[in-house]
């Protein structure tokens, strides 16, 4: 490295450590969101993504089916031909729910036996989750009293009559639904994105309010220094904080870690040149460090609303589900949990990171294309 | 001998939005020379200077394109190369006030590529220069007005730049100060013109009374350059059109010499006033004035011409038309 751009990061450190205030905000911040946020509120859950592996495919199990589908609480998105299939709709985060209906389902039904269908649960976002699993149990009881009631009327009669319909449920990844494994890594992508890119803005607008660029404008610290400089000492502080989380998140609330730590960690890069792009492009555009926040909170309050940070994306209108596909939040919020929760590898979250590639570069290019060393 | 230019810039000019700040203005400053940029403040002084070290882009001009060269390097194309000749002090103080005196200029050193084992030396001797060694592990954000000064001066000069650009370094300094700050200015153009090095100052100052100390002096007025010469010159400009009146009671003086044919402006200093006249006028309007004046029931125990003084012949270049 050169000497400008040592001389440039060790003045930025000494400047952050000799903030103490702010520097200790800055860690405690995501301490106090783990604890609030580790209890999330319930939300209503509508059209969850449903996988279906009908092994039976008579008349019976198609009457299951429609009355599974005419709740709108789910939406029959997939039909699969093998529990792998299912599995991997379920770890892509494609569908949240599976349906595995028996080979003998339509046997048992129409006799006087007793069918199993089993639901499988995807509980790494238990908000859902568990909405969808009391509705699938609903549902499943409903159609049950209805086979009766046809037995009833074949029969004439109520003797031997016996429960028709088993609804067997067996939750993945997070069978106790616990909100901190979903809200955990949440607060990773949530700290990765709000603090450093107002961290980042601050601090190079900060050499603007106070005049200090004036100075720096006739050294012969080129502009690219300047963003580097600027930018790693809070790549380094944002690593600390997504360390300090995952420690507490694993330690604390017993959140697992499937997932390969060095991926985990390869991903958070990726996504933070997104977070420093907008601060560093907001940067540009403000004159005031107050200026800089306040561009950065415009851009931030979307983000957490339409990334699935609160919200399930599933329960929003239609046109807010196809906004949510510009937030970058959403790709890393959908990347982190599968991550450390299911254990996913690379190829199972290519899109998301092809998707986080694109918005990290294109904010950087247009961020370093507007910083200027001039003062106009 | 062709004199070495430091500062050779032509058709400076900046407009924001439709405010012409800097106008035109064509810059020689040579080697040796301490350069003072006078005006009154919004007279574009300080978009002068930013233009000069690159920190703003010079609008286009219609007619005649910008030039500045730096000690002969082009500011505009090779950015970098012209900034590597030049200390910069900002009007405005310009280091960071959460970091010490040394770590300042250390910052600066090493930004300006000193290495390692120059640096130390460097700043050592550049802090006893400008007298603070003792302060070398002070917050900057607790030092005094002048102190700071001074050590954005020595931020300035840490790479010994050939052409040291200040923006009115003296502004809000003590007088006691002010004067430390000249003779430092006045040793460093010294100096390096001794050791072989051309080196000249470009300083911009508000207060007339500093124009004396400068080898070459320019008004700027409205984003232009009305006026310039050598003190010494500027001050002939006024011969014999500067006449103190001292009695009393001088408001009623005052109204009465500003209505009097041949006085172009009339300045209150203390118990006395000093007309300014037009030019051969003087004598013709002290002897009108000796005998008005008594008429209308004022005193006078003194009425003569003086030589004018800096601050008289800028307020008649602010009235040039």
């Amino acid at each position: 490295m050169n000497l400008r751009l040592i001389s440039l990061i060790r003045k930025e450190f000494i400047q952050i450590l000799r903030d103490p205030r702010t520097l200790i905000l800055v860690l405690i911040m995501p301490i106090m969101q783990l604890f609030l946020l580790g209890y999330a509120a319930t939300n209503d859950v509508r059209n969850v993504p449903l996988a279906v592996f009908d092994q039976d495919r008579s008349p019976a199990a198609r009457k299951l089916l429609a009355a599974y589908r005419t709740a709108d609480y789910f939406e029959l998105a997939y039909e699969v031909d093998s529990e792998e299939e299912l599995r991997g709709l379920i770890d892509g985060s494609q569908a949240r729910v599976g349906l595995i209906i028996p080979p003998d389902y339509s046997t048992q039904v129409n006799g006087n036996g007793q069918a199993q269908v089993t639901i499988i649960l995807d509980g790494s976002d238990p908000t859902s989750a568990s909405t969808a699993l009391s509705a699938a149990q609903l549902i499943g009881q409903q159609h049950a009293t209805q086979i009766n009631a046809e037995r009833i009327a074949r029969q004439r009669s109520l003797s031997g009559l016996r429960q028709p319909l088993e609804v067997r449920t067996q939750v993945w990844y997070n069978p106790d639904m616990i909100s901190a494994y979903f809200m955990i890594p949440g607060v990773i992508g949530m700290i990765l994105f709000a603090l450093t890119s107002i961290l980042t803005a601050t601090a190079v607008v900060r050499e603007r309010e106070r005049g200090t660029i004036e100075q720096l404008i006739v050294t012969p610290i080129r502009s690219g220094e300047l963003v580097v400089g600027k930018i790693l000492p809070y790549v380094i502080l944002a690593f600390l904080m997504v360390i300090e989380v995952m420690t507490i998140g694993h330690y604390w609330f017993k959140v697992p870690i499937e997932g390969n730590l060095w991926l985990i960690m390869g991903v958070s890069g990726l996504f933070l040149l997104t977070s420093l792009g907008i601060g560093l492009l907001a940067s540009t555009f403000a004159r005031t460090q107050q200026e800089a926040m306040l561009i950065v909170w415009f851009t931030l309050l979307p983000s957490l609303f339409l990334s699935g940070f609160f919200f399930p994306l599933e329960a929003m209108p239609k046109f807010l589900q196809w906004i949510s596909y510009l937030m970058p939040l959403r790709y890393y919020l959908a990347v982190i949990r599968s991550l450390m929760l299911k254990g996913v590898g690379i190829q199972v979250i290519q899109t998301e990171v092809i998707a986080l590639a694109i918005f990290g570069f294109g904010l950087m290019t247009a961020a370093a294309l507007r910083f200027r060393k001039r003062l106009d | 001998m062709m004199p070495e230019y430091l500062i050779d810039a032509s058709n400076l000019r900046k407009h924001f939005g439709g405010l012409h700040a800097v106008d035109g203005v064509d810059l020689r400053v040579a080697s040796g020379e301490i350069y003072g940029l006078m005006g009154p403040d919004g007279a574009g002084k300080t978009t002068t200077i930013r233009l000069l070290c690159g920190a703003l882009q010079p609008t286009a001009g219609k007619e005649q394109p910008t030039q500045i060269l730096i000690g002969g390097v082009d500011m505009l194309r090779q950015t970098e190369l012209a900034r590597q000749q030049i200390g910069y002090l900002p009007q405005r103080f310009s280091l960071y006030e959460d970091l010490t005196v040394l770590e300042n200029i250390h910052f600066f050193a090493q930004a300006r590529g000193l290495q390692d084992r120059d640096w130390r030396p460097r700043c050592m001797e550049i802090l006893q220069f400008v007298g603070l060694a003792e302060f070398l592990d002070r917050r900057t954000g607790h030092l005094s007005g002048g102190m700071k000064q001074k050590l954005g001066l020595a931020a300035a000069l840490v790479h010994r730049p050939r052409l040291l650009l200040l923006d009115e370094p003296t502004t809000g300094v003590d007088p006691v100060t002010r004067q430390d700050f000249w003779q430092l200015i006045i040793r460093l153009a010294a100096e390096g013109n001794q050791n072989g090095r051309s080196t000249a100052v470009l300083i911009s100052t508000p207060y007339m009374d500093e124009a004396a100390r400068c080898t070459r002096v320019g008004f700027l007025r409205q984003g232009r350059l009305v006026v310039e010469d050598t003190p010494a010159r500027l001050r002939t400009r006024l011969q014999a059109q500067v006449v103190e009146v001292v009695g009393r009671p001088l408001p009623l003086m005052r109204r009465l010499t500003s209505k009097e044919p041949g006085v172009e402006d009339v300045q209150m200093f203390g118990d006395r006033l000093h007309l300014r006249v037009q030019e051969g006028q003087a004598e013709a309007v002290m002897e009108h004035l000796n005998q008005v004046l008594p008429e209308q029931g004022c005193q006078i125990s003194r009425l003569r011409t003086i030589p004018a003084q800096l601050e008289d012949i800028f307020i008649s270049l602010l009235e040039i038309k």
